[in-house]
């Protein structure tokens, strides 16, 4: 689905990552975990094309990222980013809408099918009350489940999702991790970054260490979330305690 | 043309008046309003600013700059007309060029800042012009174009200038559920798909071509490109499919409107730009007030 081969990516004259490389298959999970600045949103925002890689190779479904048109890779990967409050007051359903912009033909206005995708995506984040409402006048966590709908409308085989939980309570992040869980096993590939370790134990089946636009370790999360991992990621001490069900979860030390 | 049209006779005196003067003059209003309205309605989306005017690339000071070079060196109306037009464009692809050019910073950000940097040495440009300018002939020439005027618009002046104004409009109506997109932050629309340069070079050209046939033949009047897409929008939201009809509409009956009231409140001619905003701005407060919906 996506390979990533010993990438250097950064902004136009500067290179803030370099040797990140993975693959990630059909219906599989991957967290990116990583301090402030450490790079993910950079480092996802090249994966989009978005920015200019500075070395290696994207192959996205076969193809190189390079070779592939905006409406290409838009059909192919769904973007959730970070919310912001800026937008003009669309409903939520003219938001969701313009997720099927690469479906549609230049001068076309949405047709049927295309309102009939954008609604179910809707409903599928249980926002189908919301959908007359101006953006501007829902919660930060509904934004954020409207941009995720708007990522569905595309109906993408990657989704990828910037700090989908950042702004949310306990139980909206739960929800969209749940959601996220849920969209794997429909097959879509997802590649999504978190500040909670505990993200990648409860629903992705890989995680990538990222610091300072390097990858420190990629692995099943039980093998590559350890304390002496968090301790180099973040500079905290960890404990990573095992649970009686099988997972594991991540409690801080705080130092007396 | 009119007697056959009302089945009796007509005098040739009201005929004149009516295909030559007042006619022209009413669709100019109609044309220009909603040119202002509809380029303004393109460029609050495309700048994610509600306090956008048609006039943020220079469009508007490129043509006074035109005008006034024009009056300047006493050239005849249609000489005048002509510099305007090709200042709006002028001044806008020059923003345009150099604003695409400062890579590595917001592609908005830098071209507002170019359009305001160029407008301010524009603007001086146009200063000087007065300065030398016969204070006698030429300096309320100069100071009656810059306060706009519908009066003195022929039916040829119409003729050139409305095919124009309609050629910006075409592309704007074919793109109406796109330019929606521009509203979005950079990255997000072009990760749903959208060639965000090309879009909006092209809204870009088609809002100054709209803008500087509008102003060339009726100088500049300020207000309705600003305030009339707002009216719209909180009447209808932000959807430029719904939008950009109504706010042409409103333009176009709002500018109408007001040159009526020019021309017939005091015993001269007043400037459509200062009762722009004198009636303007009660209208918007009382329609801000009543309406309970954001930008």
């Amino acid at each position: 689905m996506l390979k990533v081969e010993s990438l250097a990516f950064g902004f136009p004259g500067r290179t803030i990552g370099r040797d990140v490389s993975f693959s990630l298959a059909s219906g599989e999970v991957m967290c990116v975990l990583g301090p402030n600045g450490g790079g993910k949103t950079t480092l996802f925002r090249t994966i989009l094309g978005l920015l200019a890689s500075h070395d290696g190779k994207i192959i996205l479904e076969g193809k190189p990222l390079d070779s592939l048109s905006r409406p290409e890779i838009a059909r192919s990967i769904g973007y959730v980013p970070q919310g912001h409050s800026g937008y003009f007051a669309y409903t939520v359903r003219d938001f969701v809408l313009m997720g099927r912009t690469a479906h549609m033909g230049i001068f076309s206005t949405p047709s049927k099918k295309d309102f009939e995708v954008a609604d179910r995506a809707v409903a599928s984040l249980g926002m189908a009350h919301l959908a007359g409402r101006p953006i501007t006048e829902v919660s930060g966590g509904e934004r954020q489940l409207a941009l995720v709908a708007r990522a569905l409308a595309q109906e993408p085989r990657l989704l990828v999702l910037d700090e989908p939980t950042a702004s949310l309570d306990f139980g909206n992040q739960v929800r969209v991790l749940e959601r996220i869980a849920g969209l794997a096993r429909t097959g879509i590939a997802i590649l999504f970054s978190s500040h909670d370790p505990d993200h990648a134990f409860l629903c992705a089946q890989r995680a990538l260490l990222l610091a300072e636009g390097r990858a420190l370790e990629i692995g099943a999360p039980r093998e590559v979330i350890r304390a002496d991992t968090l301790q180099r990621l973040y500079g905290v001490s960890v404990q990573v305690l095992p649970l009686a069900g099988g997972g594991h979860t991540c409690l801080p030390a705080i130092g007396g | 043309m009119i007697s056959f049209a009302l089945g009796n006779q007509v005098s040739a005196n009201v005929e004149t008046v009516i295909l030559q003067v007042r006619g022209p003059r009413v669709l100019a209003a109609l044309v220009v309003g909603a040119a202002l309205a509809a380029a303004g309605t393109a460029y609050q989306g495309m700048f994610r600013n509600p306090l956008v005017s048609p006039d943020i690339l220079g469009v508007s000071t490129g043509a006074a700059l035109g005008a006034v070079l024009g009056i300047f060196l006493s050239l005849n109306v249609l000489m005048i007309q002509l510099l305007a037009f090709a200042g709006g464009l002028a001044a806008v692809g020059l923003v345009y060029w150099i604003g695409a050019r400062l890579r590595g910073h917001d592609p908005l950000l830098a071209l507002v800042l170019t359009g305001v940097v160029i407008g301010t040495l524009l603007g001086s440009a146009i200063a000087l012009l007065k300065y030398l300018a016969d204070p006698y002939n030429q300096l309320p020439a100069i100071t009656y174009w810059l306060l706009g005027s519908l009066a003195s618009i022929s039916p040829r002046d119409l003729g050139v200038a409305a095919p124009l104004a309609l050629l910006g409009l075409a592309p704007m109506l074919l793109l109406r559920w796109r330019m929606n997109l521009l509203a979005l932050p950079d990255d997000e629309a072009r990760a749903l798909g959208v060639d965000t340069r090309k879009l909006r070079t092209v809204v870009v050209a088609a809002a100054t071509l709209m803008t500087a046939a509008a102003v060339a033949v009726s100088g500049i009047i300020g207000w309705v490109g600003l305030l009339i897409p707002h009216a719209a929008r909180l009447l209808v939201g932000p959807d430029i499919g719904r939008l950009l009809p109504l706010a042409m509409l409103l333009g176009a009956a709002f500018l109408l409107a007001v040159d009526t009231l020019c021309r017939t409140i005091a015993t001269i001619e007043v400037p459509p730009g200062v009762l722009t905003a004198l009636i303007g701005t009660p209208f918007f407060l009382w329609l801000f007030a009543l309406a309970r919906r954001s930008w």
